[in-house]
């Protein structure tokens, strides 16, 4: 159904999404943040990509109309959010140079799914398939635990990419004023995957260990004996029990070999490795953390820290199209994370198709209807509510609506303390 | 050029007061009056200890049992406060030349940069050298006050705290004082999962105390070096500070690598073998990847193709240079030249701010690149020392060698390692002391064509230890002129009221 999706037909829905259903009032509402602080929108960054890769940088807007207005003259295929400046973006050749700068932007992480192809079986590069999108889930559990709980951080919005991997905007005010220095050392702690394609052995974990790894951990179990034994079979086909086994001591490799000779059954041969561990603990002084260090290297999420550390960085925004999939960009409802289905993810095609089905004849377009008629200022954005509530992806700004509404919570208070502040004077 | 007195203060007996500590967090400004010729020599000998933490920060490895000594012996030889045994007189000259450097060192951002390495590099050094009731009372006397948690709170955290840090243990976890700050004034221990974290605080112990500390220090400095910058132009228009104060300033920076010296002595062809002989690992690693991949990012770009500048490509043949290599790859010629040309030629200050960007010292690449996965752009990538091990083996590193500079990496001392792999590739031995001390891959690749390029510069390696025993605040720079030549200038004896430069600060 979905899978109707031809990049060909790009440029014929491109209009018909921006004028109809991208939900502009919600973005718009996002990035002003409740107006807490002075031209926050209109100083922000976007970039758009356009037909033939065109890429123009240093866009920005004064108001929701403007945005429209812009997004639907230019028909962006990929649309990407930068860092909140010290002035307009488009106006940054006038400012005298040195005086524009990166001041704030959400704290970023992209997950993706081609940096875990030395660990999957299923699929490579930018392929997916339901089996290894459980490391997405996994990703997205152990950092959203951290993120909330180690950095006390409330606002995380998780976007699908639209094709092979999530992205997390962490929004809370602190998180939106980090320096380079502090997002990189969050990225840092964070960060337990270390070395290239090259290197063997990429988790080495020593005494003590730290209780964001044992939590970590916690989450990785959940997951691993359904994920990693039985969908990715890692202790089935020699060549994967082969790559296991260089991750273990010489002397534990070769009893294992033994072993393994007479169990077939992954499980039982999991059970092995973990029985080898325990043996190696309780007689070494300290180290060996082999069967951990296996989950973590098959499992953990591996993040793109440069992404994350720089202020000025740019990453693709929310209710953007994948020009590849078609895919719409979406924020993902964690309480149900593991029922996430990336190829339930509406496409474009599928939206702008569903708009020209008849209408269903319910309450709540009846009363729509009438209150259009009672005001003529209004029908243009109250068509476009009730244009995208019409199509799939109703439930997307449904969660993205409620994600808003509980950052309202922290601007309301925020504004009360200035005016607070300003009754003092 | 004015010194006028604006306000005359009632200070009571600020001597007895302000130096009654042996450490100070420089809060207040000099409030006296000194001599011309004084303010010269307190500045001149302040940058020659700062000079010295810089170099003994990448020679040796931090805190060592040489580093401390090699440390006391400076202090001593210029005559700064060491320990508590050391009176009013060089505790006033100590507060005083952190002052002035202030004043010479808040001009550009790079300045400040170093200024604020260097001064806390050197505060860490003192503070770590305080007896623990002297830590207590510097915090007390400096109105610093951590929030420590209750005994409640830390038996109910008590199997975390254990597990964050490698310096408490179950015996003194008991006496230990814990510390619950942001943790964004914690980011090194935070970086290395040092500490224990929740909701947005780190747990740090009264023994990593110095981490709080320092953090304090640096964002202070960097504040008052700010508001310093802001009265300049009273300094500026002053005559006799002005021209002293911009000697103080540019002499002491090290190289600029910036300037090319070399524009046209070396041809495309040479680069491979170049990159054998006279590249530090880092840029070897570059290479390597470049041309393996015919690709690098952006990262690794701006590094490498700014160290090619330094060592003297010119503008055309650094877009020879990566236009070769990258149409090899994925990418043709035409989009080429529109989407990477344009980063070339702003590296050269060409197009866009028409910076001329210097290329980045170990400390940039160290700082700006910390270990990632799957990156070529960085200074032997720490956490690799199995790939580490396989490439030095492929470059013929003896295994004693490999084994050495493993154990550097391991201990996080990038650039000893670097200098080790220097010594190992070059045949130069690291007994006396080493040459120089490696702060720049520029440096590294103009030291070795020295060394390879015969006799002359063999032979300075006998002479050198001596040399810097002498002067080491010159060291490294070549193009610094002598501090002596500054002293020896004669200007005029007159008093000068140093508090008038830093009465916003
Ligand atoms: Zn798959």
């Amino acid at each position: 159904m979905p899978s109707d999706y031809d990049p060909a037909c790009l440029p014929d829905l491109l209009p018909l999404y921006y004028r109809r259903l991208f939900p502009f009032a919600q973005y718009y509402r996002w990035l002003s943040y409740g107006g807490v602080q002075k031209n926050y929108f209109q100083n922000r960054e976007f970039s758009f990509t356009l037909k033939d890769d065109i890429y123009v940088r240093y866009q920005s807007f004064s108001t929701q109309s403007e945005l429209e207005k812009e997004m639907q003259k230019m028909n962006p295929y990929k649309i990407d959010i930068g860092a909140v400046y010290s002035h307009r973006p488009s106006q940054h050749n006038t400012v005298k140079s040195g005086s524009f700068q990166a001041l704030e932007k959400e704290l970023v992480f992209d997950i993706d799914m081609t940096d875990y192809d030395d660990v999957r079986s299923c699929c490579s590069a930018a392929d997916i398939c339901s089996k290894c999108w459980t490391l997405m889930t996994i990703a997205i559990r152990i950092l959203d635990r951290a993120l909330r709980e180690d950095f006390g951080f409330q606002h995380l919005l998780w976007v699908y990419s639209g094709r092979r991997g999530v992205h997390c905007w962490v929004c809370d005010e602190a998180a939106r004023k980090l320096s380079a220095a502090a997002r990189s050392a969050v990225a840092e702690y964070l960060s337990l995957i270390k070395g290239g394609e090259e290197m063997v052995k990429k988790v080495i974990l020593t005494d003590p260990i730290h209780p964001f790894i044992r939590e970590s951990l916690g989450v990785v179990k959940q997951y691993f004996p359904q994920y990693a034994l039985h969908d990715q079979d890692i202790l089935g086909r020699k060549e994967s029990v082969d790559k296991i086994l260089a991750l273990v001591p010489e002397d534990v490799r070769r009893e294992l070999q033994q072993l393994f000779q007479n169990e077939r059954r992954p499980e039982q041969r999991w059970s092995q490795i973990k029985d080898q561990a325990k043996k190696k603990q309780a007689t070494a002084k300290k180290g060996q953390h082999f069967e951990k260090e296996i989950m973590l290297q098959y499992c953990y999420p591996r993040l793109d820290v440069n992404v994350s550390k720089g202020v000025n960085h740019l990453l693709k925004s929310p209710f953007s199209v994948h020009p590849k999939t078609g895919r719409i960009s979406v924020p993902m409802e964690l309480k149900d994370l593991d029922k996430f289905d990336p190829f339930a993810v509406p496409t474009i095609s599928l939206i702008c198709e569903e708009l020209d089905r008849p209408k269903a004849d319910d309450e709540d377009k009846k009363s729509g209807d009438t209150k259009e008629k009672e005001n003529e200022n209004g029908v243009t954005e109250k068509r476009k509510n009730r244009d995208y509530k019409r199509t799939s992806l109703a439930k997307y700004v449904k969660c993205f609506d409620q994600f808003l509404d509980g950052m309202a919570q922290s601007w309301k208070g925020e504004l009360l303390r200035k005016s607070d502040l300003q009754k003092e004077f | 050029m004015q010194f006028i007195n604006r306000k005359k203060r009632l200070v009571p007996n600020p001597k007895t007061e302000l130096y009654a500590q042996p450490l100070q967090f420089y809060g207040q400004p000099p409030l006296e009056n000194i001599s011309l010729s004084e303010f010269e020599s307190f500045a001149v000998d302040r940058l020659k200890l700062l000079k010295t933490v810089e170099n003994l920060g990448v020679s040796y490895v931090k805190h060592s049992e040489q580093y401390s000594k090699k440390m006391e012996a400076e202090f001593k030889t210029l005559n700064f406060p060491y320990r508590t045994e050391d009176g009013a007189e060089k505790r006033r000259k100590d507060h005083i030349s952190h002052f002035i450097l202030r004043l010479a060192y808040c001009q550009t951002e790079d300045l400040r940069r170093w200024f604020i390495q260097q001064e806390v590099d050197l505060f860490r050094y003192r503070f770590n050298d305080l007896t623990s009731k002297q830590k207590l009372d510097f915090l007390h006397k400096n109105n610093l006050q951590y929030n420590t948690i209750s005994v409640q709170e830390k038996n109910q955290l008590k199997e975390k705290l254990l597990n964050s840090s490698y310096i408490v243990s179950g015996v003194t976890l008991e006496n230990e004082d814990f510390y619950k700050v942001p943790f964004q004034d914690a980011l090194d221990l935070v970086r290395a999962r040092k500490v224990y974290l929740k909701d947005g605080y780190a747990f740090i112990p009264h023994n990593d105390i110095v981490t709080i500390v320092l953090n304090d220090f640096r964002t202070r400095l960097s504040k008052a070096l700010a508001l310093t910058a802001r009265s300049l132009p009273a300094v500026h228009s002053d005559e006799r500070l002005q021209p002293l104060l911009n000697h103080l300033s540019h002499s002491y920076l090290g190289q600029d690598y910036s300037i090319q010296k070399n524009v046209g002595k070396i041809s495309l062809e040479q680069i491979d073998s170049l990159a054998g002989k006279s590249f530090p690992l880092c840029m070897r690693q570059l290479h390597q990847a470049l041309r393996e991949n015919h690709h690098l990012r952006h990262g690794g770009r701006m590094q490498y193709g700014l160290f090619l500048k330094g060592i003297g490509l010119s503008l055309e043949q650094a877009l020879q240079f990566w236009r070769m290599e990258f149409i090899r790859g994925k990418v043709d010629a035409d989009k080429f030249d529109k989407a990477y040309a344009y980063g070339i030629r702003h590296m050269f200050g060409k197009e866009g701010k028409r910076a001329d960007y210097t290329p980045y010292s170990c400390m940039k690449v160290i700082l700006s690149n910390p270990p990632g996965q799957g990156d070529y752009h960085e200074k032997l990538t720490p956490p690799l020392p199995e790939l580490l091990k396989q490439k030095l083996q492929f470059y013929k590193v003896s295994p004693s060698g490999v084994n050495q500079i493993l154990e550097l990496v391991k201990g996080m001392h990038y650039q000893l390692a670097c200098q080790k792999y220097f010594e190992l590739t070059h045949n130069v031995s690291s007994d006396c002391d080493s040459a120089f001390s490696l702060s720049h891959p520029n440096q590294y690749f103009i030291e070795s064509q020295k060394v390879l390029g015969g006799g002359k510069e063999m032979k300075r390696e006998t002479d050198t230890s001596q040399r810097s025993q002498e002067n080491p605040a010159t060291r490294g720079s070549s193009a610094a002129p002598d501090p002596e030549v500054i002293e020896s200038q004669h200007l005029a004896e007159m008093t000068e009221n140093l508090e008038t430069f830093f009465e916003d600060a």
